[in-house]
């Protein structure tokens, strides 16, 4: 028996060796799955990447179809144009603060948001229900919607305040009303995604943790800061992964809302590439500012994809 | 063990707690509510001041106007055209991109390969090109193929981005599923592909369902490049149909509302019939890595 079993040990292995798929079969498999989407995302994200970098470096205007001639000496003029143009730095520095009072601010309530569902004891579903709302309106609708009620004479916001006996300000034109027109309507758009994948993870915590530090005798604070919030790492990685590929969507709100103006005292670096490129027709121009910007995006999204990947690790 | 008056306390902070959740999610959904109201209101009420609340009557006028269906009228949108494109782009790019995302979310899931991390970070930079970035560019080399203003050109575009997010969604899924079942189908004599259509794809119907609607969704709403490459009513679709509308000298407001919740429609639906896939899509990768 015990030589049997020795024996047919390794030829029923051979046997199901030999019925694997053949091994150069397995290797091209994946290539094969991966090619469609690559030939796709070469079309329509690589072609237009690479040609507008070699328009940066012309002086293209749509207009004038000869300008458009790649010479070394002047090569880099539009890069330096645009650190020369005070507009650029304006809307480089509405766009850092924009970026850093939303997605900070969209964090800390999502995160405090989160908490407060999770201990609701009435009506929970009816609360999420009601959380998903904004996530059913598109970035164009919640750019009319808020610059309807931010509106001077007919808006919701100056009506409310006019019942309070209130004068109201023009919310869209005044100078740093208008950015924070633009945060809130942006903050209201992407509160709920946030608060979602945070409530998701806060409801997955082991609840023993919980237990065994209340037998410890920990504050509901300690509770929170040493136990929910180092767990909640991959899901606030998550949320801002997902968050960060939609930062350009800034675009939808402000084009409709103030559409950058008036004077630039709105203006985001992806407004500006499209009253560059479009609007002015500087294409060469136009496509060194989108060159920039998609940099910006690039070191973004590669750091935020280094978090997501270190905090599933740990996990 | 507890006294009364202790659990007196726990029961007013739970109510407290409850009473600002409450507050907090009704102020949160209140814009949305006003604009969904208006839709319905009669003209008079619209921007009345001070803000009527409730309307005192209800009235579909904002819609029969929009559709053209009252005589003597003007204010006339294309609005069947606009919802026509805009079904045709998002239905036609979400089936394809979600078929060519979940082979690729699979080989990235499955198999081992040169250059997996840096090309599965190359798809996903892909996506966070700002679309406004490739809206010249495109439109000058669709102006050569003849697909400006073209709803298919306008697809076409569609799935290239959405591919990412697809492929992204779909390895999580495809990670969740046990790698012993597909070894076991090899076993049994198994093709990598066999193995893939009768094994791994059917197990991952909730994923397809997740990438469909965050692909259709993202395809619905997209709206940088569909206004520079449509430029006409035969290809507009609802996003740059609504900015047209925003552009007039006077804007009529509440057929902007009315507008609004006829492109909310498909989102409703969706997000009403998915609520739990929904997040367990998204954190499908957290929970298990």
């Amino acid at each position: 028996m015990a030589t049997n079993a020795s024996v047919n040990l390794p030829s029923s292995a051979a046997a199901r060796r030999s019925r694997r798929p053949a091994p150069g079969a397995g290797r091209w498999f994946p290539l094969f799955l991966i090619l469609p989407s690559f030939i796709f995302i070469l079309i329509v994200i690589g072609f237009p990447l690479i040609y507008s970098l070699y328009v940066s470096f012309t002086p293209y205007e749509l207009l004038k179809p000869k300008s458009l001639n790649f010479e070394l000496s002047t090569a880099l003029n539009n890069y330096q144009t645009l650190l020369n143009d005070p507009v650029f730095w304006k809307a480089l520095l509405n766009t850092v603060i924009f970026l850093t009072i939303t997605v900070n601010l969209e964090y800390v309530l999502a995160l405090a948001l989160s908490q407060l569902l999770a201990r609701v004891s009435f009506g929970q579903s009816i609360l999420r229900t009601l959380l998903m709302i904004p996530m059913m309106f598109a970035p164009v609708l919640v750019g009319f919607q808020f610059r309807w009620f931010f509106n001077e004479n007919l808006g919701l916001v100056n009506n409310i305040l006019g019942v309070f006996g209130l004068t109201g300000h023009a919310w869209l034109v005044e100078e740093p009303y208008g950015l924070f027109s633009i945060i809130l309507a942006t903050i209201w758009m992407n509160l709920p995604v946030m608060t979602i994948i945070l409530l998701a993870g806060t409801l997955s915590l082991p609840f023993e943790l919980y237990e065994a530090a209340d037998v410890d005798g920990a504050s509901a604070w300690q509770k929170f800061r040493k136990i929910t919030l180092p767990l909640l790492a991959p899901f606030t990685y998550i949320a801002l992964t997902l968050r960060s590929l939609d930062v350009s969507r800034a675009f939808d709100i402000v084009r409709i809302m103030t559409g950058g103006g008036p004077g630039n005292r709105t203006e985001l670096i992806w407004t500006y590439v499209a009253r560059l490129s479009i609007d002015s027709t500087k294409f060469g121009l136009g496509s060194a500012m989108s060159w920039i910007t998609v940099i910006m995006s690039l070191g973004f999204t590669v750091y935020l994809f280094r978090q997501l990947v270190k905090s599933r690790i740990v996990k | 063990m507890f006294t009364s008056s202790v659990r007196a306390h726990r029961r007013l902070n739970q109510n407290c707690l409850n009473g600002l959740a409450w507050l907090i999610l009704v102020l949160l959904a209140l814009p949305a509510a006003w604009i969904i109201l208006t839709a319905f209101r009669p003209a008079t009420e619209v921007n009345a001041s001070p803000p009527i609340w409730i309307p005192r009557e209800i009235t579909l006028d904002a819609f029969t106007t929009m559709f053209g269906l009252n005589p003597g009228v003007q204010a006339r949108v294309a609005v069947e055209s606009y919802m026509a494109n805009s079904i045709f782009c998002a239905v036609f790019s979400t089936i394809v991109s979600v078929a060519v995302g979940t082979l690729a979310g699979y080989a990235f899931a499955r198999f081992h390969f040169r250059l997996h991390t840096a090309s599965f970070l190359a798809l996903m930079f892909s996506r966070s090109v700002p679309g406004i970035a490739l809206s010249l560019p495109l439109f000058l080399l669709f102006t050569r193929l003849g697909l400006v203003n073209n709803v298919f050109g306008l697809s076409f575009v569609y799935i290239a981005i959405n591919i990412p997010f697809t492929v992204w969604l779909m390895d999580g899924f495809f990670r969740q599923i046990p790698r012993d079942l597909t070894e076991a189908a090899y076993i049994d004599g198994c093709s990598n592909w066999a193995a893939f259509w009768r094994v791994d794809l059917p197990l991952a119907g909730p994923g397809l369902g997740a990438s469909g609607i965050f692909a259709f969704l993202a395809a619905w709403n997209e709206f940088q490049l569909a206004s520079i490459l449509t430029r006409s009513n035969d290809a507009r679709t609802f996003p740059p149909g609504l900015y047209a509308f925003t552009q007039q000298f006077t804007v009529d407001w509440r057929g902007m509302c009315a507008m609004s919740v006829l492109m909310m429609i498909p989102a409703i639906v969706f997000v009403i019939l998915t609520q739990r896939n929904l997040v367990r899509g998204l954190t499908f990768g957290a929970v298990k890595g």
